[in-house]
Parts: structure tokens; C-alpha cells; sequence
């Protein structure tokens, strides 16, 4: 078992670091097979995206925390904002695939991905920021 | 990626291929910006396909089932021949149109 804790400022730049350092951790210790960890890698991007999104939009410099753990029958990795929060249930679903309108959205696939790629995915969210938690069974 | 298809499909190109075979990572943003590019095109009545044979693009893609928005093709001499056609067969309706205008 252990766990690891990164901070990034902010910003989109830090991204692809947070991505390779994750990968890196999970790799060496054999947490998970290459195929989950690729889906794992997507879900903490989209995760720690939003959360870059939320600071910026909140206008903090405060840091965003990704926590990983690793133990015996799962992978939990935990990204922690301090943004305004948002109400998951207002989130507005895509129109069909079939309908023309589908192209307007260019945005908002990143919670259904980190709901797909990861066995769990916990979101606590409220006026003083958002806890991304992301599930794999091992 | 997104300023450089941004830049273009401001120019109203009558055909975009976009190869993704040398891609290796993409998130929700980036099929984003392949949205943006899809709906650019439609509205400039462009002819538009992605070229890809990676496998997790595929997943991605059906997992977000943008595989039935969006033109797929594993290759891109494929991809540049149907886009062309598209671009022939456009243009042969448009010079029809014109001439029966002109009569």
C-alpha cells in the first residue's frame, strides 16, 4: 500500500506532468494493467481539468491537490479543488447522436468519461470547492 | 490543435481530412475541438473525415459514440479520395444549378 500527493498551480500546462507522473507511479508498482491505467491517465485528466477550470473561473492561484492510493484491491486517486462548486444534477445532457444539434456541444464530455473509465466515481462539491474521487478495482 | 483548425476552417476549405494516427493522448477537450471542426465544416458545407486506426481513439470515440457523428476512416488515402469525390460531386451540382439559372 501508499500514496502520493501532487499540487499543481492552475494551469493547463501542468497537465500533461500530472498524466506522466501518475502513470509512472501506477507503472512501477504494477497497480494496475496497462489497459485501466490508459482509462485511469483520461479520468484524472478530465478531473484535474475541471478543476483547473473551476480555480481559474473562481480567479484562485491556489493549488490543485491529486492524491493517489494505492492498496490491495483498488487504485483511488482523489483530485481536490478549491473552486465555486458546481450542482451535477443541473449538468444538461448532449442531444442525440443523431441529431444535428449534437454539434453544438463542444464541451461537457468530461464527467461522463470519468464516469465510464473508472469503476467509481465519487463527486463531492460544494460553495468552497469539489472532490473528484476516482475508483480502480485491481 | 484547436488555433490551428481554427485557423483552417475560417478559411472555408471545401474538404478537411484530420490524420490522428500519430496522436497519443486525447481527452474531452480535444474531441472538443474535433466537434468544433465537424460543426464548422457541416455549416460551410465542407466535406469532412478523421483518419484513425489507434484503438484507444476507437474506444473513445464509441465510448462517447462520436463514432456516429463523426466521418471515420482507418485510411487516409481513403479519407482523401471520398473527401475529393464529395468536393467533385458538389461542384458538378453546383455548375448544374448555375446553368439551369442561366437558361
Amino acid at each position: 500500500m501508499s500514496s502520493t500527493e501532487i499540487e499543481i498551480p492552475p494551469a493547463f500546462e501542468h497537465l500533461a506532468m500530472v498524466r506522466s507522473v501518475l502513470a509512472n507511479a501506477l507503472e512501477a508498482e504494477g497497480a494496475l494493467k496497462q489497459e485501466r491505467l490508459q482509462d485511469l491517465r483520461l479520468a484524472v485528466s478530465e478531473g484535474t481539468t475541471n478543476a483547473i477550470e473551476s480555480h481559474q473561473a473562481a480567479g484562485t492561484d491556489a493549488p490543485v491537490r491529486i492524491g493517489v492510493a494505492v492498496e490491495a484491491t483498488q487504485v483511488t486517486v482523489s483530485i481536490a479543488d478549491q473552486g465555486g462548486g458546481f450542482d451535477p444534477a443541473k449538468l444538461k445532457p448532449h442531444p442525440p447522436v443523431t441529431d444535428p444539434e449534437r454539434l453544438q456541444y463542444e464541451r461537457g464530455l468530461g464527467i461522463t468519461l470519468m464516469r465510464t473509465l473508472a469503476d467509481r466515481c465519487d463527486i463531492e462539491t460544494g460553495p468552497t470547492g469539489t472532490t473528484v474521487t476516482l475508483t480502480m478495482n485491481r | 490543435m484547436r488555433q490551428h483548425i481554427q485557423n483552417v476552417t475560417i478559411q472555408n476549405p471545401a474538404g478537411l481530412v484530420l490524420d490522428l494516427d500519430r496522436v497519443d493522448f486525447i481527452d474531452s477537450t480535444g474531441l472538443g475541438v474535433l466537434v468544433g471542426a465537424a460543426k464548422r465544416m457541416r455549416m460551410a458545407k465542407g466535406a469532412f473525415r478523421i483518419v484513425n486506426s489507434q484503438d484507444f481513439l476507437d474506444e473513445l470515440f464509441r465510448l462517447t459514440r462520436l463514432n456516429e457523428v463523426f466521418d471515420l476512416y482507418e485510411s487516409l488515402d481513403q479519407a482523401l479520395a471520398e473527401v475529393k469525390a464529395q468536393i467533385q460531386a458538389s461542384t458538378a451540382i453546383e455548375n448544374e444549378s448555375q446553368d439551369r439559372g442561366g437558361r
